[in-house]
């Protein structure tokens, strides 16, 4: 999941270089944690967070076979 | 993209050499000048060689390919990717066993794959290109669907003369809408509120 967050991020941005994605194991859930340059937050977020919603949509249709519930975080 | 770093005494020979090494015709190269040229004394001493970084140019359609192979496989999803480039469009077709994972709930998920390839695809491109995916007729089925939603909730406003809100919709399933009774004797279309919870509203004449 964090290598597919990574593709996603890294294609969307002008700093592809500065995409950090990380993830957090919790009892019942995996975050995980997306970081870009401060220029780019808007590639990876968008108008009302549209694209941020389609990055989670993906995510979510992705981890269908997780027995835990995977939430993508924007740092 | 596949691209190598050449030098020679003129740009042209660095390119010529460029060409050779990625086994493609010079006019398929994106050149990028890195250090000009510069002749030296009597063309012999202190000359410097033309360095430059040459690119394989990739169509649209090719980079859209490119790009949903790497996510599907990085989704896990086993599937085939038919992509068709034109002036202004880039169509593609997915298939595979499981294309219901790709569909997800009311083509939701079918529509952020969508948004997010056209978005990565037209990002480096100079030229802006609609891209679409589909897999299995699903747009083509839902579009027939919401066709027939479309008259029978006009058919239902004209009945009770009451108007009727609709859950939100995308634009392409609007204008479907719209289009739809655009002729209705009847009733008239239209949306109300922002994206991406637009509605359709349809009232009485």
């Amino acid at each position: 999941m964090v290598e597919l967050v990574s593709f996603i991020a890294r294609s969307l941005v002008d700093n592809p270089e500065q995409v950090d994605v990380q993830r957090v194991e919790e009892d019942d859930a995996i975050i995980i944690e997306l970081r870009v340059a401060p220029d780019d937050m808007g590639k990876v977020i968008g108008k009302q967070g549209r694209i941020a919603k389609a990055i989670r949509t993906v995510v979510k249709a992705a981890s269908l076979k997780e027995d835990k519930r995977v939430t993508v975080e924007i740092i | 993209m596949r691209s190598v770093i050449t030098t020679g005494k003129t740009l042209e020979d660095a390119i010529l050499a460029a060409a050779i090494q990625l086994a493609v015709q010079r006019d398929k190269l994106e050149i990028e000048v890195l250090e000009e040229p510069v002749k030296g004394l009597f063309g012999v001493f202190g000359g410097k060689d033309a360095k430059i970084k040459a690119s394989v140019m990739q169509s649209m359609g090719e980079v859209t390919r490119n790009f949903l192979n790497e996510l599907f496989e990085k989704m896990n999803l086993e599937a085939i990717v038919d992509v068709t480039e034109t002036d202004d469009l880039i169509s593609v077709n997915v298939s595979g066993p499981k294309m219901g994972i790709l569909i997800g709930h009311r083509g939701e998920t079918l529509d952020a794959v969508q948004y997010l390839t056209g978005l990565s695809v037209n990002r480096e491109s100079k030229t802006y290109k609609r891209v679409i995916i589909d897999t299995e007729n699903y747009r083509k089925k839902r579009e027939e669907t919401l066709i027939r939603l479309a008259k029978r909730l006009a058919h239902k406003v004209h009945k009770t003369r009451k108007k009727i809100v609709l859950e939100p919709m995308n634009p392409f399933e609007r204008r479907v809408i719209h289009s739809t009774l655009q002729k209705d004797p009847y009733v008239i279309t239209h949306s109300e509120g922002e994206e991406p919870y637009r509605k359709i509203v349809i009232a009485l004449k």
